[in-house]
């Protein structure tokens, strides 16, 4: 079972990921964006670390739903770009979806990563195919859901669903954006992948920490 | 009550909340909207981050939307571009029932749909009016 232990050590997980990345997301936001992706995600990231706490800490008494709901402000307050209320809605909408839990079960995970994508997409009001972070974040999405539905364990079904979303990722790559600033960019956007759709990748990827693996990378 | 000006304890009909990426661009808009508007309409900026940078701040958004909810009865807001509207979209969703129920968003060209809007509100127009009024301004002659 997941709980607000270890949801908090899955955001400790996205922010290190986020962190170590934080080039290569701006890098792909300056060819097609406005080259603040990474730079925005860490600072969020970071704000979001600054809450959780020491991670001997024994304050784990709040809720899952408190915490989702205080990343969601604190991303909604931190990240300047679109990607702050798109990922603050997502987490609002998992918030929502976890209710009064104290505890998560695998069902529930996936139920609250497809909270967040309609959030997200409700936000932005992308679909697959718009060259964003739902093409990531949808396909990883299905693939955890499919995967749990059949029988796999939580480890399989998170490697499934990480490995849709890198896939969901490279499928940015060719499209021509619809959404954001990529979309002034006409075609000029084909032929970059889109950096939400990365972030989104290494979201999931953290997510393995729910069945206890990746926790501890200090590489 | 239009000869009352901002100090009367009535609502005006309508107030303005502007959203930009930039700062400079918030606040220089509201400068032009406000002269136009003669000091008859409430108009408040949100432009850039918390820190001043390119983009927006959402909790900024929330809390002139409130500012100007407390001189009108509704506020209208206008933004810039895309991730403007995102958020401006995300502070709706956070702000109370009976506050998001008197917000309304125009898609109007962001300069001149600020200046037309404020100029109409200051006639004492109505939201629906101001509204259709602002939107015109993408087909305003620029000569």
């Amino acid at each position: 079972m997941i709980d607000t232990a270890r949801l908090k050590a899955w955001l400790r997980r996205y922010a290190e990921l986020i962190h170590v990345h934080k080039d290569e997301l701006t890098a792909l936001d300056a060819t097609i964006g406005d080259a603040d992706h990474g730079t925005n995600m860490d600072r969020g990231m970071q704000a979001v670390l600054h809450i959780l706490g020491d991670e001997e800490d024994a304050n784990e008494n709040i809720r899952p739903a408190e915490l989702l709901k205080q990343v969601a402000m604190v991303l909604i307050s931190k990240v300047g770009g679109a990607s702050g209320p798109l990922y603050g809605t997502a987490f609002l909408r998992m918030a929502q979806a976890v209710g009064e839990k104290e505890q998560l079960n695998e069902e529930d995970i996936a139920q609250m990563f497809a909270a967040g994508l309609n959030g997200m997409k409700e936000r932005g009001k992308a679909d697959l195919g718009d060259k964003t972070m739902v093409d990531a974040y949808a396909r990883a999405v299905s693939a955890l859901s499919s995967s749990l539905a059949e029988g796999f364990p939580l480890k399989e079904s998170l490697a499934q669903a990480i490995s849709a979303a890198k896939e969901g990722s490279d499928q940015t790559i060719p499209l021509i954006a619809r959404k954001g600033r990529a979309s002034y960019l006409g075609e000029r956007s084909r032929g970059h992948r889109d950096p939400g759709s990365l972030s989104t990748v290494y979201l999931f990827e953290a997510a393995l920490v729910f069945a206890g693996e990746g926790e501890i990378n200090h590489a | 009550m239009l000869e009352q000006g901002m100090d009367t304890p009535f609502l005006r009909p309508v107030g303005l909340v502007l959203v930009s990426h930039s700062q400079a661009i918030a606040r220089g808009t509201r400068e032009l909207a406000e002269q136009m508007a003669g000091g008859m309409v409430p108009i408040r900026d949100a432009g850039g981050t918390l820190e001043g940078a390119i983009g927006t701040d959402t909790m900024r958004v929330i809390a002139v939307i409130q500012d100007v909810l407390k001189l009108a009865e509704v506020a209208i807001v206008l933004m810039d571009l895309g991730s403007a509207y995102l958020s401006t979209e995300t502070a709706l969703e956070m702000l109370d029932k009976s506050f998001r129920s008197r917000v309304r968003l125009s898609t109007a060209p962001f300069v001149e749909g600020a200046i037309i809007a404020a100029v109409t509100a200051s006639t004492g127009a109505s939201v629906e009016e101001v509204l259709k009024e602002a939107d015109a301004a993408r087909f305003l002659p620029k000569q």
